[in-house]
């Protein structure tokens, strides 16, 4: 088995993470991504580029995000709960991190207009934004389904200059929205960057994305030493959709004896429920059909409703480096209110996920006393107005135990 | 049937001075598509492409996306399709192009066995590019299936030589940058790409996307050796006009490339 520390470097020939990965794409987007291979080791090799991103992420982004401590919360665990605070940086959301990167790799390759795909619209809201930053056109597909649902975020997109097609074709949700940038982006790839929002897709996209959130984890893991006296938390957890917030907070912590742990959306479970499969440009795991037609996901966090995995997640969990969990849209309802009450933060939905499954395991996998690093994708906004309406439909049961 | 070799089929035909014409219909669309399909070979096509359908046809425009969810959701499966293809004698090879989750799914010997007991000669599968089909190519010509694989017009001279080394049957080179659909112009870039094709290899070389009309074909034809019609043969289904509506198109097309 490759060693622990080299886990999370570059991926092996043609993309590989093990068994996982690779680039499965018609040929008509194979220079595409061979261009932006070469952009983006250029760019990541240079001192100037990774200064001026810095400097973005710094004073534009908020950067660097603190951990906090929730000591109330601890408590009634019976662990040290740390938080690494995503949900402070400007959008909302960890989605910045990457965009901010990806827009300004597409300005060195001259792009002039951006595509992205979205679920909930955290991604095209930060692609949208980067794209006014970077005075460059933007256009973002979301399934007609999701359009529907997020009517808040597609006039966000818009504010910020951005068009945001609804997608008809398919199941109308996220995968049909990745197929439809693709689609874009074979037409316009001379002018136009795919700024995928996850670590998925053909390589090199999920080692790029990986990359460009690895600051979470790097600045986690100093962060933690001191709020830990030099120590490592014992366990690591993040929510995972396709797992850019995992990935880059796991690559802090691939090298230490932390346990590592993704949550995934009960209803978008691929490590559990899905099968090998070869979707969106990469080999991974995915919901299926016996026939191999791709499933829909379905959760309560948008965020979370993908099909798939990113091919380094399939591949961690195959080596046994990190282990993928799931949490049902009830139990991440009630710790999204639990961190509300306990420490006055509303999480996103999706990395409530992550907390349902600390709150479930505390005491029991995860020991009492033990150090637990989440991160906190992102700020719960987005999605108060959702679980108002879950809570309008089952009202909680007054003083004589009746519906009122 | 029993399988006619799809590679040695076209050079014949090509090398007796006709221009190849290889159209495109999505099994399991509809009542009649295996009628369309029928109709489609006795109107002059040389082979056919049967879709087997894909829940996200990533390189497909919106006729073939709606083609394929109206398959899907009347139960088309890859075996009903290839039992539905073994039970008919088209007459010319079938090549079926899908994608290639379909095939790693049903795994790579057992589907090229499949397609083989099925008198399928050929198959295409646009999203494998030449760098990653190693295994299946290997399972393919086991069985005996020859894989058509694609040249683009951003394909380097270096990619374009080796794909043109290891494509079988033949050499798909797709017309524009983009998906497949109509188009109301031809795209530059399907002559200049066939004509780069033509340099390098002597298997013969079919445009495909983009292909809308037969004085669209017979102009690429100046240079190309055949074309794939897809969404213009589909939209036909999809508007209701029938094997009847395929027959007198294709017919149209074989006209055109005849004269
Ligand atoms: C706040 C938040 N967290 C997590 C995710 C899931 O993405 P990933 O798994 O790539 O981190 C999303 C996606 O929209 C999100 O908005």
């Amino acid at each position: 088995m490759t060693a622990a520390f080299e886990v999370m470097r570059e991926p092996a020939e043609r993309g590989r993470f093990g068994d996982y990965g690779g680039r499965f794409v018609p040929e008509s987007l194979v220079s595409a991504c061979e261009e932006l291979d070469r952009s983006f080791h250029k760019a990541w090799g240079d001192p100037h580029f990774r200064a001026r991103l810095d400097s973005l992420l710094r004073y534009y982004g908020g950067r660097p995000t603190p951990v906090w401590e929730c000591a109330r919360l601890g408590d009634q665990l019976g662990i040290r709960l740390l938080l690494k605070r995503e949900d402070l940086n400007h959008t909302g959301s960890h989605k910045l991190n990457n965009v901010i990167g990806q827009a300004l790799l597409a300005e060195q390759m001259g792009k002039t207009r951006l595509v992205a795909e979205t679920g909930a619209g955290q991604h095209g809201v930060a692609t949208a934004t980067a794209a006014a930053l970077f005075g460059m056109e933007c256009m973002v597909y979301m399934g007609a389904v999701d359009v529907e649902r997020q009517e808040l975020n597609v006039f966000r997109m818009r504010l910020l200059g951005a068009e945001v097609t609804a997608v008809e074709s398919g199941s109308r949700t996220l995968k049909d929205a990745i197929n439809e940038a693709l689609r874009d982006w074979v037409a316009t790839a001379a002018t136009t960057h795919y700024c995928i929002g996850s670590v998925m897709g053909p390589h090199p996209y999920p080692f790029i994305v990986r990359e460009l959130q690895r600051i979470v984890g790097e600045e986690a893991r100093s962060q933690c030493r001191e709020v830990l006296a030099g120590g490592d938390p014992d366990v690591v957890v993040c929510c995972v959709g396709g797992g850019s917030n995992a990935a880059g907070t796991f690559a802090g912590f691939v090298d230490t004896g932390a346990r590592l742990v993704g949550v995934e959306a009960a209803g978008g479970a691929a490590m559990h429920n899905g099968v090998p499969g070869v979707v969106h440009g990469m080999r991974s795991m995915f919901l299926q059909d016996e026939d191999g037609q791709i499933l829909e996901a379905e959760s309560i966090s948008a965020g979370l409703d993908y099909p798939g995995i990113g091919p380094e997640h399939a591949h961690l969990g195959k080596i046994g480096r990190a282990e993928y969990v799931d949490a049902s849209d009830d139990e991440v309802l009630a710790a999204f209110r639990l961190l509300a009450e306990t420490e006055g933060i509303i999480p996103a939905l999706e990395p409530a996920h992550a907390l349902a499954w600390v709150v479930r395991e505390a005491g029991r996998s995860i020991p009492k006393g033990s150090a637990v690093l989440l991160t906190l994708s992102g700020r719960g906004d987005k999605d108060v107005a959702l679980v108002m309406s879950r809570s309008a439909r089952q009202p909680e049961l007054d003083s004589e135990g009746r519906r009122p | 049937m029993s399988r006619t070799e799809l590679e040695r089929s076209l050079r014949r035909q090509r090398d007796a001075g006709r221009k190849l014409l290889v159209p495109y219909v999505t099994g399991g669309l509809g009542p009649d598509w295996l009628l369309a399909a029928e109709a489609a070979a006795a109107a002059g096509a040389d082979a056919l492409e049967i879709g087997l359908p894909f829940s996200d046809p990533m390189i497909d425009g919106p006729v073939i996306q709606r083609a394929s969810v109206a398959a899907l959701a009347s139960g088309a499966t890859p075996a009903g399709i290839l039992s539905a293809v073994s039970s008919v004698d088209l007459g010319i090879p079938v090549a079926v192009m899908t994608y290639y989750n379909i095939i790693a799914r049903a795994g790579h010997k057992r589907m090229a066995n499949l397609l083989a007991e099925a008198g399928v000669a050929g198959a295409i599968v646009p999203d494998l590019p030449v760098d990653e089909a190693e295994p299946w190519l290997a399972a393919a010509a086991a069985a005996g299936i020859e894989t058509v694989l694609l040249a683009a017009p951003t394909t380097t001279d270096a990619r374009l030589k080796e794909i043109v080394t290891r494509t079988r049957g033949f050499l798909y080179a797709v017309g524009l940058m983009g998906v497949t659909g109509e188009r109301a112009e031809l795209a530059s870039t399907a002559a200049d790409l066939a004509a780069r094709c033509k340099e390098v290899t002597d298997v013969p070389v079919l445009v495909g996307v983009g292909i809308s009309t037969p004085a669209q074909a017979a102009q690429v034809c100046a240079v190309a050796d055949g074309v794939v019609v897809g969404s213009a043969v589909v939209h036909r289904l999809l508007d209701g006009e029938g094997p009847e509506g395929v027959s007198r198109l294709v017919g149209e097309f074989r006209t055109a490339l005849d004269s």
